[in-house]
């Protein structure tokens, strides 16, 4: 257990790339009547959920599990982490328990392959979103364009020194997008003073059809879910042959199960840290 | 009224004299000697020309308080003292923070036409300091709203004012705050001091100003945004802005002719003409304000105009409203205050009081005298001294601070967009 994927921002462009090779390979394996890799099998995969989420959680799960792998889901509501065990003791319990990888709640989302010079904006509550910070991280490594587009008080102060562009205007973001990805706006910020209504919310920043007729003839809708139709993406737009947003959660099994595969097998080629 | 004018004999900026040549609501030409068959013509020899005067600060009442003033009644006051746009504050009743508030206010102006009423924004639905109002919908709307401002309130909490701040810088907007600690000011009447203690009268402490002011330009920093301090009062508010300028942060103020000119002594009276808020201070404050006007720490001159019906000032002290009105007296309250001493000239009273307060506001076409730019005018003679009257003022209000005090000078003609709204110090129309 000396392997580490903790920041997308810890990934070179090669590893990147070896991953997303990986997934490629392995998602095949969705496409057979039995979905299944005997490669990691006697190995033990933890899942350790710190916060509830339950499609990053079933995600991981069928990674392993279509690797062959045991897995224990472990979620920190009603444990002894609630009872103010500390993470590091919690790690080395499990460790000792004989754990081969213990996946901490983090999410990452499926991605294309050759982005180079691609235009990817992200629009939305980038200050506490994992997806977006991964997003930019990685799809920089990968060579895209990434401008985020959010109100200002949905994005981080130091954002200047972020690998991408900020604007705050959807409108005029959409004509030069080739994808363009809608944030979540989680049920709790929207009574937290960021922005004044979630009418207003959805007024300026939110994708409808009209928006979404602006984006080129090429573009594409994604949204990393849970979705909230009507509020950041109008439900004409999120079932519109533009989104892949249903392709986004079978990629991200295999980009996971690329993750654990590389981690734990052994491979030598995979110097991730 | 509109069409060809030209003034001759101006003094620009109270410079050599130039005629103006007025065209199609332009400055066509301004020179000496200029002749246009055709033109009406107004003799301004002697008189100061200066760029249509430009108030961040107007409580127009409207909607809800028509017995104190209407859009009409406050913009032909406006036109009178040489004002072409004002700023309507939004402590209105509904209050302005919905797009519908601010497009009626703005629609009233035009309709009325003597002067551009540029709405101001509430920062907090309702002014209730809870939530942001749909700043973006004000900003989206006709009326264009970039300044936001829950004026008569401070936005005292400082999570609200940070996401305010940056909430605005989305659409370049500004946050114009009433600094004033609510809970140092409880019940506050006057100035807190020596007066205070004498009249019995609850003290209204400068540090409520102060450490508003001082928390609001570190938080203006922290996320990069815009900030405008309403009716600057004090010394200390002065040296806190200064500082806050040298750091190179986007932070303006403003303020009243009546903190420039008048002190807390006025109170001993307990007349409640002198009662306002923030409250007149000490003359050291006075004497600050003015110093701050004349180095550009302070920006700008606004006028807080702030008209209440006779049965909310002919009361005791300390039930009577806060406030006075001033858009008639303030070009001649900066000639005393601050021309007259020396501490600024006519260029400098065009910069305060025009040219800074317009690009406060983010508007366009104000504060230049030169050809191509909007003709909005207003020609002031320098030489008359005369009492104030409060009987002759357009204002439905007469809750007028300078009644009875003699100044300097007259406004005679005001022209918004190349049409007279004032003649021969009367409105024209």
């Amino acid at each position: 257990m000396n392997r580490h994927l903790i920041s997308a921002g810890d990934l070179s462009q090669d590893d990147a790339v070896l991953i997303l090779d990986t997934a490629d390979e392995l998602d095949r394996i969705a496409e057979r009547p039995v979905k299944k890799l005997p490669t990691l099998r006697g190995r033990t995969v933890v899942n350790l959920f710190y916060e509830d989420s339950t499609r990053t959680r079933i995600s991981f799960e069928a990674a392993a599990k279509r690797l062959s792998a045991d897995v224990i889901n472990f979620s920190a509501k009603g444990s002894s982490v609630t009872k103010g065990e500390s993470l590091k003791d919690t790690a080395l319990t499990l460790e000792a328990m004989g754990a081969d990888a213990v996946v901490i709640r983090h999410s990452a989302s499926g991605a294309p392959h050759r982005l180079d010079g691609l235009r990817v904006t992200i629009v939305g509550d980038v200050l506490h979103s994992r997806v977006a910070r991964s997003n930019v991280l990685l799809l920089s490594t990968l060579g895209a364009e990434v401008t985020l587009v959010a109100p200002p008080t949905l994005l981080p102060v130091a954002v200047g020194s972020w690998p991408c562009a900020v604007g705050y205007d959807l409108d005029a973001a959409l004509p030069k997008a080739d994808v363009v990805m809608m944030l979540r706006v989680q049920q709790e910020r929207m009574n937290a003073a960021y922005f004044p209504t979630v009418r207003e919310y959805s007024r300026r920043y939110g994708l409808d059809a009209a928006r979404m007729a602006l984006l080129p003839e090429h573009g594409i809708v994604m949204h990393p879910g849970p979705m909230n139709r009507g509020v950041e993406i109008a439900a004409e737009v999120a079932d519109s042959v533009r989104s892949t947003i249903v392709e986004q959660v079978a990629n991200g099994v295999s980009v996971r199960m690329a993750v654990l595969y590389l981690l734990l097998s052994g491979s030598d080629q995979g110097d991730q840290r | 009224m509109t069409g060809t004018w030209l003034i001759t004999g101006a003094r620009p900026l109270g410079r050599d004299a130039a005629d103006v040549l007025v065209r199609d609501g332009l400055i066509a030409e301004i020179g000496p000697g200029l002749d246009e068959p055709g033109a009406q013509r107004l003799d301004a020899g002697g008189l100061i020309l200066l760029p249509g005067l430009v108030d961040l600060h107007t409580h127009l009442r409207e909607p809800g308080r028509e017995d104190a003033e209407t859009v009409s009644s406050g913009t032909a006051a406006a036109a009178l003292g040489g004002y072409t746009t004002v700023h309507a504050m939004a402590n209105t009743e509904p209050v302005a923070d919905t797009a519908g508030v601010v497009e009626q206010v703005w629609r009233l102006g035009r309709e009325a036409g003597r002067c551009d009423v540029q709405p101001v924004g509430a920062v907090t639905a309702g002014l209730a300091g809870s939530r942001l109002a749909e700043l973006g919908a004000m900003a989206d709307s006709a009326a264009r709203v970039r300044v936001f401002s829950d004026d008569g309130r401070c936005v005292d909490d400082a999570v609200l004012m940070r996401r305010a701040l940056e909430y605005v810088r989305a659409f370049g907007g500004v946050i114009a705050q009433h600094a004033q600690d609510p809970r140092l000011t409880s019940g506050a009447q006057v100035n807190e001091g020596e007066i205070s203690a004498r009249l019995g009268l609850t003290g209204w402490p400068a540090v409520a100003e102060e450490a508003i002011i001082a928390r609001d330009c570190l938080l203006t920093a922290h996320v990069g945004s815009a900030l405008h301090v309403c009716h600057v009062s004090t010394a200390g508010s002065v040296e806190i802005i200064r500082w806050a300028k040298s750091k190179g942060w986007r932070v303006t103020a403003e303020v009243t002719p009546h903190h420039l000119l008048l002190t807390e002594a006025l109170a001993a009276g307990y007349d409640p003409a002198f009662k306002v808020n923030p409250p007149l201070r000490t003359a050291e404050d006075a004497r600050a304000l003015r110093a701050g006007l004349a180095d550009g720490t302070i920006d700008c001159v606004a006028t807080d105009h702030a008209p209440h019906p006779l049965e909310d000032k002919e009361t005791e002290w300390e039930v009577a409203a806060f406030g006075m009105t001033g858009l008639e007296t303030a070009l001649r309250v900066v000639h005393q205050a601050l021309v007259e001493p020396g501490l600024l000239d006519w260029a400098g009273v065009a910069d305060r009081m025009s040219a800074r307060p317009a690009a406060i506001g983010r508007l366009s076409g104000h504060g230049r005298l030169a050809p191509g730019e909007p003709a909005s005018l207003v020609l002031y003679d320098p030489s008359p001294r005369e009492a104030i009257d409060p009987t002759t003022h357009a204002s439905k209000s007469r809750n007028t601070p300078f009644a009875g005090m003699v100044l300097p000078g007259r406004v005679v003609a005001t022209f918004l967009r190349g049409r007279p709204t004032v003649l021969d110090g009367k409105l024209a129309w």
